[in-house]
């Protein structure tokens, strides 16, 4: 079995966070593990992705190829339709819906959701709000991963709350517990949908 | 114990290189290498063993001081991106003649695609010109097994290697196994050459030494033929045989999922093994070249196979001239049918980077073209760094970007030329890297140019590294020459609009060259300073 994921977002939202408890759940895991990483110029305010690909089975490439991705992750819904031809035909969408207008010609947002719509499979969540109903407003990153869970298949939930408990273990139990909450309101949501 | 991580081909990389017991990393920040340094400046053994870790003010003087170390015996290595491998260009030629007693790896990290770089030269060509072997990973732990060979290598051969890295590795994270820091290596103790002769390049030492270097180069050679870096793969159909130089060997295994039909080479270790690269062309008749970055052995082949065998690659236009490879390009090249995913959407506008709200710079460019508005005739000319950023709208400040230094220097020979006003603009690090000599040449000429160092208080593109001259800008171009009432500081900050425009006109008025250094702290590194 294999997990191709792109994480999508603006430089400084936090996609690298979600890679990293991905990555070590999938260590825990004996999973093999390839994470692709932008880092320098694009970090400021740019587009930024991550192509992270999980597999019981030795990785070749860094990237993933084009249809390869089982699901993108986006903190940005503009940003989650940038990838789209990386997207499999019956790949899941998981996108936070709050929009990150730094730029001058950012599209109306009735084209974005209109073309978010038109994906087969696609989760659409304000991960911010949510974030914040659950007294964890810095944590819309891991609302959205929460709500991947759902379709990561690959790593239970558990492992990935896991993961989050090392990952933000020497920040405090007051922030794993945060995080944790966080997680699994977009678990919750998704598997609802 | 042995154990796994997860690390990025640069810190794999670093752990390797610290494993092999080094002694010194000297590095100027660079993408995508900065992570290597970082790595080791952040490891328990560097504290514990006392490994020198401190930036170096450029490329150039990095070089020198890990040659110094490797004259006295210990095990060096020196890191930066593709380009940084132009500033030291001198030493690093120069370092395949003195030849290396310390073990000696210079990783240099390439760009293709150019992600946050100028260029997208390639390494190996360098390294083929001043006779060096290379060692080229594909993979993370690669990357960590290979630094630790690597520096056994040039101590036994007595020779520099250099690591090339390319951004793909140097940025993805994988799984290392194998790693134990209780086996680290011992550093060396100090000791110094037992040929010294070499170590002074006068011509008849070097005419000398230049002969041997040519002669141990075909003996690098034949240990790239042996290296366990590289293998020739048997396959069942010989209608082509691919040589998968690096990285570009997982693409073209993530095409074959159940195993490459065809011959393989790949090369990982460098000079290239002519002696299997024959036995290939023996079985095939046509050759795939797969190289992440310039098409260095495409174009070598050439010279080298019989007559008759076809070579493709992105000198023939199998994969595309320029740009990363990834593993449709490369699928494309197998003549595999091509992949599909969802339909692109038109919707995405572009998102280029852009200067964090509240920085510094930010408020500097506004009150520069405030005060070049009325100079329709200037120009400004700017410098690699985060502010390079002010020439994308809605900025818009300046003309010219090279490299690095070449804002004070260019700004200086079109003043010559008789531009006027010249306004140069240059980071704080950038301006202690290459931009001091040029100050120099400037005041020497008594040329009439204003030089703006936007002085963040660090390296701020690369993540917020220290910078060289923190604290002392204004004694530097002091000490270079410059008058102190010509040397004006300023904080950029909106309320000091006024008062900053004038500092910059009246530096404009003056028919000499002065220095205005507008200096705030770097929004990152405050926020991070502010988290402590």
């Amino acid at each position: 079995m294999k997990r191709d994921i792109i994480l999508a977002g603006v430089g400084g939202q936090g996609i690298l966070s979600i890679a990293t408890v991905i990555g070590s759940a999938a260590l825990e895991q004996n999973l093999s593990l390839k994470q692709a990483e932008v880092h320098g110029m694009s970090q400021r305010g740019g587009d930024v992705q991550s192509h992270l690909r999980l597999s019981d089975a030795p990785i070749h490439s860094d990237l993933i190829p084009l249809g390869g991705a089982d699901i993108i992750i986006s903190m940005e819904p503009m940003e989650a339709l940038r990838y789209l031809p990386f997207l499999a035909k019956d790949g899941w969408i998981i996108t936070n819906t709050v929009p990150l207008k730094n730029i001058p010609n950012y599209p109306e947002m009735e084209e974005v959701e209109k073309a978010l719509a038109k994906v087969k499979n696609l989760v659409a969540l304000d991960a911010e709000a949510m974030a914040k109903a659950v007294q964890s407003p810095r944590s819309a990153n891991m609302v959205l991963l929460g709500a991947s869970a759902a379709v990561m298949k690959i790593l239970e939930p558990e492992k990935l709350r896991d993961g989050i408990r090392r990952i933000f273990a020497r920040k405090g139990d007051a922030i794993v517990d945060a995080n944790l909450k966080a997680f699994d309101a977009g678990l919750e949501f998704s598997r609802k949908q | 114990m042995s154990q796994k991580q997860l690390l990025l081909g640069d810190e794999a990389l670093a752990l390797g290189a610290l494993h092999a017991g080094l002694s010194g990393v000297y590095a100027y920040p660079g993408t995508p290498s900065t992570e290597i340094t970082e790595y080791i400046q952040g490891h328990p053994l560097t504290a514990e063993r006392g490994v020198h870790c401190r930036w170096s003010v450029n490329e150039k003087t990095a070089m020198e001081e890990a040659l110094g170390m490797s004259f006295a015996g210990k095990r060096s290595l020196v890191c930066f991106k593709h380009v940084g491998l132009n500033v030291c260009a001198d030493p690093f030629m120069g370092s395949a003649v003195t030849g290396a007693n310390g073990g000696l790896v210079i990783a240099s990290c390439d760009d293709p695609s150019m992600h946050s770089s100028q260029n997208e030269q390639d390494s190996r060509f360098y390294a083929s010109f001043a006779l060096i072997p290379v060692f080229e990973p594909s993979s993370q732990q690669e990357a960590y097994e290979m630094a630790r060979e690597a520096f056994d290598y040039s101590e036994s051969r007595g020779i520099p290697v250099m690591m090339r890295l390319t951004t793909r590795l140097s940025h993805s994270r994988s799984i290392v196994e194998g790693i134990d820091n209780s086996a680290a290596r011992t550093p060396n103790e100090m000791h110094f050459p037992a040929n010294e002769v070499q170590w002074c390049t006068l011509p008849v030492n070097a005419r000398k030494r230049y002969r041997q270097l040519i002669k141990d180069y075909a003996g690098f050679e034949e240990d790239a033929v042996k290296s366990r870096f590289n293998s020739l793969t048997e396959g069942p159909d010989k209608s082509l045989g691919v040589i998968a130089c690096g990285i570009a060997y997982n693409y073209l295994m993530e095409n074959f999922p159940d195993g490459c039909p065809f011959p393989v080479l790949k090369i990982s270790q460098y000079p290239f093994p002519k002696e299997l690269i024959l036995k290939l062309a023996g079985m095939c008749k046509r050759i795939l070249v797969l190289e992440e970055g310039q098409p260095l052995l495409e174009e070598r082949l050439r010279g080298i196979l019989p007559h008759g065998v076809e070579i493709l690659g992105r000198l023939s236009g199998a994969l595309p001239r320029t740009g990363e490879l990834s593993p449709d390009p490369v699928r494309k090249a197998l003549g595999l049918p091509e992949r599909e995913g969802c339909a692109p959407s038109e919707v995405p506008a572009p998102r280029p980077p852009a200067l964090c709200q509240g920085c510094g710079h930010r408020d500097f460019f506004t009150a520069l073209n405030a005060v070049m508005k009325n100079y329709p005739k200037g120009k400004v000319f700017s410098d690699i760094g985060c502010y390079t950023l002010g020439w994308l709208p809605p900025f818009e400040s300046f003309t010219t970007c090279v490299e690095m230094g070449a804002s004070v220097t260019m700004a200086q020979g079109s003043a010559f030329s008789g531009l006027y006003p010249a306004v140069a603009v240059i980071g704080d690090s950038t301006f202690t890297h290459s931009g001091m000599t040029g100050l120099l040449d400037a005041v020497n000429e008594k040329s009439d140019i204003l030089v703006c160092i936007s002085d963040n208080l660090t390296t701020g593109m690369t993540g917020g590294q220290d910078s060289a001259g923190t604290g002392r800008l204004e004694a530097i171009c002091e000490g270079l020459g410059v008058p102190k009432e010509h040397i004006r500081t300023i904080v950029p900050l909106p309320v000091n609009y006024p008062e900053m425009e004038r500092v910059i006109r009246e530096e404009i008025e003056y028919h000499g060259v002065s220095v205005i250094i507008s200096r705030r702290e770097c929004i990152q590194t405050a926020k991070r300073h502010a988290k402590k």
